[in-house]
């Protein structure tokens, strides 16, 4: 049975890399003795299947994972509610686990389903004038060329489809500014993202705070979507969503 | 004592694997510091990946937080990005635990794994602000301390370091930690003075050491000061069962797995092998002891591996039930449907090796199998002690792939006393054997064939030997390179014969070194491990500067009369054992190992009142453990008394 977690990487666990948090999950649910499911062969691996990739220093409160437990439906929609408690007990600092749910079998992975992300990135307390231009510059261009790189070809394409949501908030520390990024059908990620146009965007710390699926017309977090993609709980747990952190609420997103 | 974490968080974003500075890892346990409290920073003087897994740093670093009277934290050498930005910020070295300056600490103790650290030492002193020469620290500055194997023979750093430990560091932290906080209200002086009057303790500025040409001579300057430091030896192993708490990194590291030591100390007697010679005699870890430490380990780290470390661990008694123990019930699964967990023996004795424990080991995953014959001809071995018969590797390597692994490893060294260009090319012909055996067993049977050029290394019978120039090093492995051409199921790989050089002047350096090492830090030779960073330019240069002859200090055979720089310093080996031995050595006869033999005095047991600990009073089964094979070979046993044929 397939369960999938709602997780968060914040403070100085950011600076961890996307493979040494998969090395991080693989001990962490040995030390949970969690029934996880191993690939055969030489050389058995908990079968842990992550989404998107974080880049290093990011930070995030919207991480997923699926992880095939060797349980029944039943029996998985029971643990599912002890495991943000249970897993959070043995990850390092930073690292929690906020939402679990078991999948209906089939559902999509998360990197085939997940089609954008918002993304919060700190401004300094002086920043908020020239980012409000930036964002001017932005929403009213009617094409934004990026130029990425891959397998040594040089590409340019228009993902003026794949920004939006573009907003300036206050913050502890200065501002932020929050924005929502496509991933399909190539992410963009949240540097490209930064200069989009010249000059670019200086930006501090770069958060995490959505994954969203968009499917049939309606957009979803991973652990809350309608019927169809998770398996029914018998009366869905509180703990079952992850733990909603309203894009423009300014008090969690800066230091 | 503040954190310097806000000022260094905004330059990680700008650096390579900034995770290794983060700290956090499961199982840092720093103590809070205090008034009154002596606060050590433990520092490997290379990058984190390479100094977390050390198991020496990690145990001093339990046992002192354990103290109420100390506090210990942890420091790595920054790599070359983030100390560049240290520098240009001003910011000093600091603990990954607390991310404090190292200027808060009273101690900055480093381990010494190899020689080519040591310039990094000099980096580090200075990045933690304390002047790089001990005798330009006034009071007030950070105390420099420095143990591992290096410190056998501390001279070519004796002029940064204040104080060296030597043998194992268990107990004398606690002894070291007592006298500085006694002794600290009256200044450096006393303090360095009680600390040498310490068992195990040399402080270097308290001998004055003299040069005449070739002759050396060194006599105790200070009163407390005695004439020869013996080593530590703890004389159980079962009485430390550090680390308790092994630190889990965030980050990938080298030998990121769960590590016990199974026994300390090693008597087969390899010529060329320091650690062996240093850490007599052998103190296994009580049985029931190691499966505890597994258990418990396994559970708290969450790990799926564990390394039973020793010099030899196929010669720990009872392996193979331990072995099958570990891996778990025989469905080849672990507990609770995990995969069975994986046992790696880092290092292994052919003639221990057997079909059974290559049985048990193949049931988890398989990591690499090295064997480490050392050299090409059983004549060669018999000259460097290392007793095993090809047939014993023969049947080792056919156990391996018998049981499944396609790939094995074996370790060479070239440079060997009295080796001739026939022993070199023996080891083709090994390696050629290897292969045709597991040819019967797998399909594409492969071995990997790794080549060191040997450094001759302080308190061994080898310390008199003039190791091989660079070009003669260049000469024996273009060779075995030329015999193996076009031979592609032996892979070969060697180490630079450029760092074998260096490694050979800094460790039968004297004091006069400590110049070249000064010069070659203050011309940019760091991290002089990494291949990348390596220069012998820098090093050659340095020594022509301050007139020191690359001859003398390497390549020369050393006499018998001579004063080796070390000789105030015992592992606890008599000099005419050794003296004995490099003589049988040269006579190509072997020796006996007394852990199952009897004691032929060499000092390490009979100086101390300590003897082995070892739960078998027998050989492991398998192989001709060390006694070689027909036709019989004089072994020596007991002082110079010779037997011919004892198997
Ligand atoms: S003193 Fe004797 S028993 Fe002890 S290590 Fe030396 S030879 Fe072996």
């Amino acid at each position: 049975m397939r369960v999938r977690l709602c997780w968060t990487k914040q403070g100085r666990i950011r600076f961890c890399g996307h493979r040494d948090s998969a090395r991080i999950w693989e001990r962490a649910v040995r030390r949970a003795d969690l029934p996880v499911s191993y690939t055969q062969g030489y050389t058995p691996r908990a079968k842990i299947a992550f989404g998107l990739a974080l880049a290093v220093g990011q930070e995030s409160v919207a991480e997923y994972l699926d992880v095939d437990l060797r349980l029944s439906q039943e029996e998985a929609a029971g643990l599912a509610a002890d495991l943000p408690e249970r897993l959070s007990a043995v990850l390092p600092e930073g690292m929690a686990v906020s939402g679990a749910r078991p999948l209906k079998p089939g559902a999509a992975s998360l990197q085939e389903a997940v089609t954008s992300c918002t993304w919060e990135f700190a401004l300094g307390p002086a920043d908020r004038g020239l980012a409000s231009d930036w964002v001017g510059r932005v929403q009213s261009a009617e094409s934004l060329p990026l130029e990425r790189e891959r397998k040594g070809r040089r590409t340019v394409s228009d993902v003026r489809t794949a920004v939006g949501g573009l907003r300036l908030a206050d913050s502890r520390s200065g501002s932020v500014l929050v924005a929502e990024l496509g991933t399909k059908p190539r992410a963009v990620r949240p540097a490209e993202f930064l200069r989009l146009t010249v000059p670019p965007l200086a930006a501090g710390r770069i958060r995490r705070l959505h994954q969203w699926i968009m499917r049939d017309g309606e957009r979803y977090e991973p652990l809350a979507p309608p019927a169809g993609v998770l398996a029914p709980t018998g009366g869905a747990p509180a703990a079952a969503g992850c733990r909603a952190v309203p894009a423009a609420q300014p008090e969690v997103c800066a230091e | 004592m503040d954190s310097l974490w806000p000022a260094l968080e905004p330059l990680l974003d700008e650096v390579q694997r900034p995770a290794r500075y983060i700290g956090g890892e499961e199982g840092a346990c720093p103590a809070p510091h205090g008034p009154g409290k002596v606060a050590w920073l433990l520092c490997y003087p290379d990058s984190y990946e390479v100094g977390l897994p050390n198991q020496g740093l990690q145990i001093l670093y339990e046992i002192l937080n354990e103290r109420p009277d100390a506090v210990a934290e942890r420091a790595y050498a920054p790599w070359g990005d983030l100390e560049a930005l240290l520098r240009r910020e001003g910011l000093p070295l600091f603990s990954v635990d607390t991310h404090r300056a190292a200027g808060d600490f009273d101690v900055l103790a480093f381990n010494l794994s190899s020689e080519l650290v040591y310039t990094n030492v000099l980096n580090l002193i200075d990045l933690a602000g304390a002047p790089v020469r001990a005798a330009d620290r006034a009071e007030g500055d950070l105390l420099v301390a420095a143990g591992g194997h290096c410190a056998f023979n501390p001279e070519p750093l004796a002029d940064f370091v204040d104080f060296f430990v030597l043998g194992d560091g268990e107990e004398a932290v606690g002894e070291i930690t007592e006298a500085l906080a006694a002794h600290r209200a009256g200044g450096r002086r006393e303090v360095l003075g009680a600390l040498g009057a310490l068992d195990g303790v040399y402080v270097p500025a308290a001998y004055e050491v003299s040069f005449a040409g070739a002759s050396m001579t060194v006599a105790p300057r200070w009163p407390e000061a005695p004439e020869t430091v013996h080593k530590r030896t703890i004389s159980s192993l079962g009485d430390w069962p550090y680390p308790k708490r092994q630190l889990v990194p965030l980050t990938e590291v080298v030998h990121d797995r769960l590590n016990v030591e199974v026994f300390r100390g090693c008597t087969r007697g390899c010529r060329f092998c320091q650690a062996g010679m240093i850490t007599r005699p052998v103190r296994e870890r009580p049985g029931a002891q190691v499966r505890t430490m597994i258990e418990e380990g396994l559970r708290r780290t969450g790990y799926d591996e564990v390394a039973l470390t020793s010099l030899s661990t196929a010669d720990f008694s009872g392996i193979e039930q331990l072995v099958a123990d570990v891996v778990g019930p025989a469905d080849g699964a672990g507990g609770a449907g995990c995969p069975a967990v994986t046992v790696s023996l880092p290092s292994l004795r052919v003639d221990a090796f057997t079909v059974g424990l290559a049985a048990e080991l193949q049931r988890a995953r398989r990591t690499g199998l090295t064997f480490a014959p050392e050299a090409g001809s059983w004549r060669l071995r018999q000259v460097v002690n290392k007793l095993i018969s090809s047939e014993d590797l023969e049947a080792a390597v056919e156990a391996a792939y018998s049981q499944g692994w396609r790939r094995v490893k074996l370790y060479f060294l070239v440079g060997l006393p009295t080796e001739t260009d026939e022993d070199v090319l023996g080891i083709a012909g090994l390696a050629r054997r290897c292969v045709e055996l597991g040819r019967r067993h797998v399909r594409g049977a492969s071995v990997t064939v790794s080549v060191g050029g040997f450094v001759p290394k302080p308190q061994t019978p080898f310390q008199w030997f003039g190791q091989n120039t660079v070009a003669e090093l260049r000469r024996k492995l273009a060779l075995l390179a030329e015999d193996l051409r076009g031979d592609r199921s032996v892979k070969l790989r060697w180490h630079d014969p450029e760092a074998t050089l260096v490694e050979g002047l800094a460790s039968r350096g004297d004091r006069r070194l400590g110049a070249v090492i000064e010069d070659v830090w203050r011309r940019g030779g760091t991290f002089q491990e990494w291949s990348e960073h390596f220069d012998c330019d820098l090093w050659l240069d340095a020594m022509a500067r301050r007139g020191l002859s690359v001859e003398d200090y390497a390549y020369r055979h050393r006499s018998e009369a001579e004063t080796l720089p070390w000789d105030h310093l015992s592992a606890g080996l008599h000099k005419d054992f050794l003296w004995q031995d490099w003589q049988d050595a040269l006579a190509a006869s072997g020796l006996e190992d007394c852990r199952w033999t009897p004691c032929y005095d060499c000092g390490a047991c009979t100086g101390y009142g300590i003897e082995h600990v070892v739960a078998s009073a027998s050989p492991p089964a398998g192989g001709s453990q060390g006694t070689g094979h027909a036709p019989p070979v004089p072994v020596r046993l007991g002082a110079g008394r010779e037997l011919a044929g004892v198997s």
